[in-house]
Formats: structure tokens, sequence, C-alpha cells
């Protein structure tokens, strides 16, 4: 096991985010985390990352607990967040975004290896990379902001909603991009609202209702079962 | 040096440039803060004045050397920009705008009050030590300073702050770390041009640094674009000038002085020399075949 969340209560004042949720990420897995508006999706990647202190609970990384690190550190032990509207630096080159990317590392060499690495995966970056990154349309800004995740080399890949916005045909380059970057050994855990897409290419899965985990499963079976066909993709 | 320039020059001419090299720093130190890393500051003339007494006091009653004293003055205002900082940087935007704006003014009343100043009638006294061959050495000192610091990981850093907090904070950069540093050592230059103005200017009174002087430099620094080292030096050179060569209009020169700002801000909204960056300039050129095809594409 990789990553252990246990028991994660947040809060935003009043108003309670998570209400206790527990799951695993296994080394080489993709997981999804669907669910509505509301459920808590963002809010569990952003206590993982760091962003958002929890009330309550643990989050074991490595033996670690990263309830207690600021965001800085998380980074640096390999969890690399692609944060939900891809938040690229708009005023920033391409390739200086990757660089900031890259910035809890100190080995030039290899920052140019990953460099050539993400170039290799997004072409369409690296004939831009001297273009500002708030003039490329939203799926090369998706692509961007996952190649500046890869910059840091994570061991593990928070991504939030890398559909939002984009047109069909770019959603599906999208998640074939992401199933190759789990191939060549990145563990994901994916939010999306897009529930098709995600469970296509999920290993495993966990549907989350206002702020706790109502079902979970391999993502076939959740892909199957009747509830969650109803509900998340849209059949009666 | 000072002395050829002296012969030449008008002494007048001679005070009024000085005093912009003095300006020049201390808008500099701002616009790493303001501009570089996007934390709006109401009250950089505090640090100035905390810069300004403290070299003064050091060396009117206590007899240090001028050059000891220059640097104390900008140490002192970075410490002050560090106790303040603390709590007033979790803040951002508009909200730290006001707070910076209050720790100023407390700054201000307490050197208003305190008696090591002269309260309300001013700290007079001073040696006259800054030349303008000093003050323009020093200048270039910072230029190439703040040149070097926005070049470096560290000012990218900063710059990946202002365009977005939190997609920085996920790449792994300490904000609050970083915040804290990039205003010390804004301030600190402000600190060493407050101790610069007060043995220029010789005789320091609490009210010339309230906050209609916090708003020049905050002018000096918007006015000339943001972020940008040759902007801001623009920008405080026409708005410091303007108002000396429009003194021959005695009344009207507020008047013309305020239509500039007006004019300024509708035709350059981003300031002089905003978005202009030295370097990106000579870049585009040379990949601009290459950026027009791919907009070209979009997609």
């Amino acid at each position: 096991m990789l990553l252990e969340v246990n028991n994660l209560h947040v809060s935003y004042g009043a108003i309670r985010a998570l209400a206790g949720i527990s799951f695993t990420l296994n080394k080489g897995e993709i997981v999804a985390l669907i669910g509505a508006n509301g459920a808590g999706k963002s809010t569990t990647l952003c206590t993982i990352s760091g962003l958002i202190k929890p009330a309550q609970g643990s989050i074991m990384f490595k033996n670690m607990d990263l309830v207690k690190m600021p965001p800085h550190k998380i980074v640096n032990l390999g969890i690399s967040q692609v944060p939900e509207g891809r938040r690229v630096f708009p005023d920033m080159t391409v390739l200086e975004n990757l660089e900031m990317g890259a910035y809890t590392r100190k080995n030039r060499s290899e920052i140019k290896e990953s460099l050539k690495n993400v170039f290799q995966r997004f072409p369409r970056l690296e004939e831009r990379k001297h273009q500002l990154a708030g003039t490329l349309s939203g799926g090369e800004q998706q692509m961007l902001a996952m190649g500046r995740a890869l910059m840091s080399k994570p061991e593990v890949m928070l991504l939030d909603e890398p559909s939002m916005g984009l047109a069909p045909m770019l959603v599906k380059e999208i998640f074939e991009i992401i199933k190759d970057i789990n191939r060549s050994g990145t563990t994901i855990l994916l939010v999306e609202q897009n529930a098709h897409m995600a469970l296509s290419i999920a290993h495993r899965a966990y549907v989350l209702e206002t702020g706790e985990i109502a079902l979970s499963g391999r993502a076939e079976e959740l892909a199957n079962n009747e509830q969650v066909r109803k509900a998340y993709l849209g059949e009666d | 040096m000072s002395a050829f320039l002296e012969s030449i020059l008008d002494p007048y001419y001679i005070q009024v440039l000085t005093l912009l090299g003095v300006y020049i720093i201390a808008a500099l130190g701002l616009n790493l803060i303001t501009g570089v890393t996007g934390m709006f500051s109401f009250g950089h003339a505090a640090y100035f004045a905390v810069g300004a007494y403290g070299a003064a006091i050091l060396t009117v009653k206590y007899q240090f050397p001028f050059y000891g004293a220059l640097l104390a003055g900008g140490i002192m205002a970075a410490l002050a920009a560090v106790i303040i900082g603390f709590p007033a940087l979790r803040l951002t935007g508009d909200y730290l705008g006001i707070v910076t704006l209050g720790f100023g003014e407390i700054i201000r009343v307490v050197f208003l009050n305190l008696d090591i100043t002269g309260g309300a009638l001013g700290l007079a006294g001073i040696a006259k030590e800054s030349s303008i061959v000093l003050v323009y050495t020093l200048v270039l000192v910072t230029i190439y300073v703040m040149y070097a610091l926005q070049n470096s990981r560290f000012g990218r850093a900063l710059v990946a702050i202002r365009e977005d907090d939190i997609a920085a904070e996920a790449m792994g950069i300490n904000i609050s770390a970083y915040k804290i540093k990039a205003f010390a050592i804004g301030c600190f230059f402000a600190g060493v041009a407050g101790a610069l103005y007060a043995h220029l200017l010789l005789f320091l009174n609490p009210t010339d640094f309230g906050f209609a002087k916090s708003f020049e430099f905050l002018c000096f620094v918007v006015l000339g674009g943001l972020g940008s080292i040759p902007g801001v030096i623009l920008g405080t050179s026409v708005l410091t000038l303007a108002p000396e060569f429009l003194r021959s209009l005695s009344d009207y020169r507020m008047l013309i002085y305020g239509a500039l700002m007006v004019l300024m801000m509708i035709f350059r909204p981003n300031g002089l020399l905003g978005g202009v960056d030295l370097q990106r300039l000579v870049f585009k050129n040379k990949y601009k075949s290459q950026a027009g095809r791919s907009t070209a594409a979009g997609g």
C-alpha cells in the first residue's frame, strides 16, 4: 500500500466537506474518486497535497503522516498535484511553467531528462515552449499542467478534473495520456465528474456522496453497478 | 566627482536629482514586493522612515560612522518588515493592503511620540553625507541586485506566487517563507533609501512619512509598470521630476500632475513600461515566426 487515507474529516468553517473517509492507493494503480458537485472530491485531493488541513484523520504515505506536513515537503516526498482548472502560470512561457514544476529538484541534468520526457509525451508543448501559457487553448493548458506535475518526477500524481471544459475528442486524448503516464510507473489518484471516462481507465474507484464514501470496488464492477449507472452514467 | 558635478550643475538640480536617486532605490524595493511578488503594500513609507530615523539617530546621538548607519538603517527596516510581515502576510489582496496601511500609520505615530525621534519637533542636526555620486552608486548596486534576484530561482518563485499562489504552493514553493523574504528584502532597500534621505535633507519630521508618501511610492511603481525595473526607474523619474519642472506653473502643477496620471492610466494601463521585458522583447523577435504559427493553429 502506497497511500492510506484514514477517517479523514475536513470542514470549511461550519460546513462539513468530508465526514470521515478512508481509502487506499496501491503502487501502480489508477484509482478514481467519482461523485457529484460538492461531494468532497477536490477537498480530498487538496488535503492529501497539504493545501487544506483536516480536522481529524491521517494520511499515511510510506509510513509518514502527511497531515502534519506543509505542502512543499509533500511535493518533495513525490506527490504532485494537477490542480482543478489547470492553474498554469499565465504570464510565464510554457518552458518556464515546466521549470517551475521541477522547483524542488536540484540536479540539472536530471531535470533536463524530465523535460525531454515531457516534450516526448506532449510534442505540442515543445512546439510552443516560448509561448505564454495564458495564450494556450484549454487542452494545451491541461497538458501543460500535467507536464508541470510530471517535472517533479512524482511517485503519485493527483489529478483534479482533467476533463473539465474540454471537447470530447480532447478528453479522450487526455485520458489516453493519463493511462500512458500510469503505464510508465506513476500511481494516479484521479478525481472526475465524468464518471464514464474515469471508470474506463481506472483500476479501482470510490464513489463519494456528501463527504462520505458510498460505494467502492473495481472499476468494471462499478461501471456495471445499477446504482452507479443511474446516478452517474446518466442511464435509466 | 561630486565637486565636478557641483561646479557645472545648479545646487538645486543636484538636490532634486539626488532625491530622485533615493526614491528610485525605495521604489525598486517596493517593486520587488508589489510588482514581482504581487503583495500590495500601502505602508512603504513606514519602512523608509524606520531607515531614516534609525540611521539618523545612530549618527546624531551615537556618533556612528555614516556607512555603518546606512547599513543599520536597512537592517532595521528589514527587521520591522519581518515582525509585521509574520501576521500581515497571511492576508492577500485588498486585506493585505489595508493592514499594511494600518501598520504604516502605527509606525508614523510611534515616531511622533517617541522622545528619541524628537517627536513632532522633528529630528535636526543631521550631517550631510549623501552625495549624488554615492546615491547613484547605490542606485546601480540596487538595480544589479534586483536584476539578479528577479532572474534567480528565488525570483521565479516570487513570480509564480504572484501569478497563482495555489499552483505555486502545489509546485512545492514554501509561499509564506518566500513572501516574508521578499518583503524583508524590499523593505531593506526602503530602509537604506531612508537613511540616504535623512542625510540628504538633514531634517526629519514624522509627517513626511505618512500615507501620502507610501501612496507616492506605489504610484512610482504602478505608473512605471509593475515588475519592470526600467519601468520603475522611468515612473519614479517622471513623477519626481514633473512637479519640480512644473513649479513655474505654481498652483496648476498638481492639477497637471493629476491629469498626467489619469492620461497614463488610460493609455498605458499596465504602466509606462508595463509588460515590457527587455529580455523577452529580444526573445519574442527570435521566436516570432514560431509563435505566429502556433497561434494560428489554435486548438
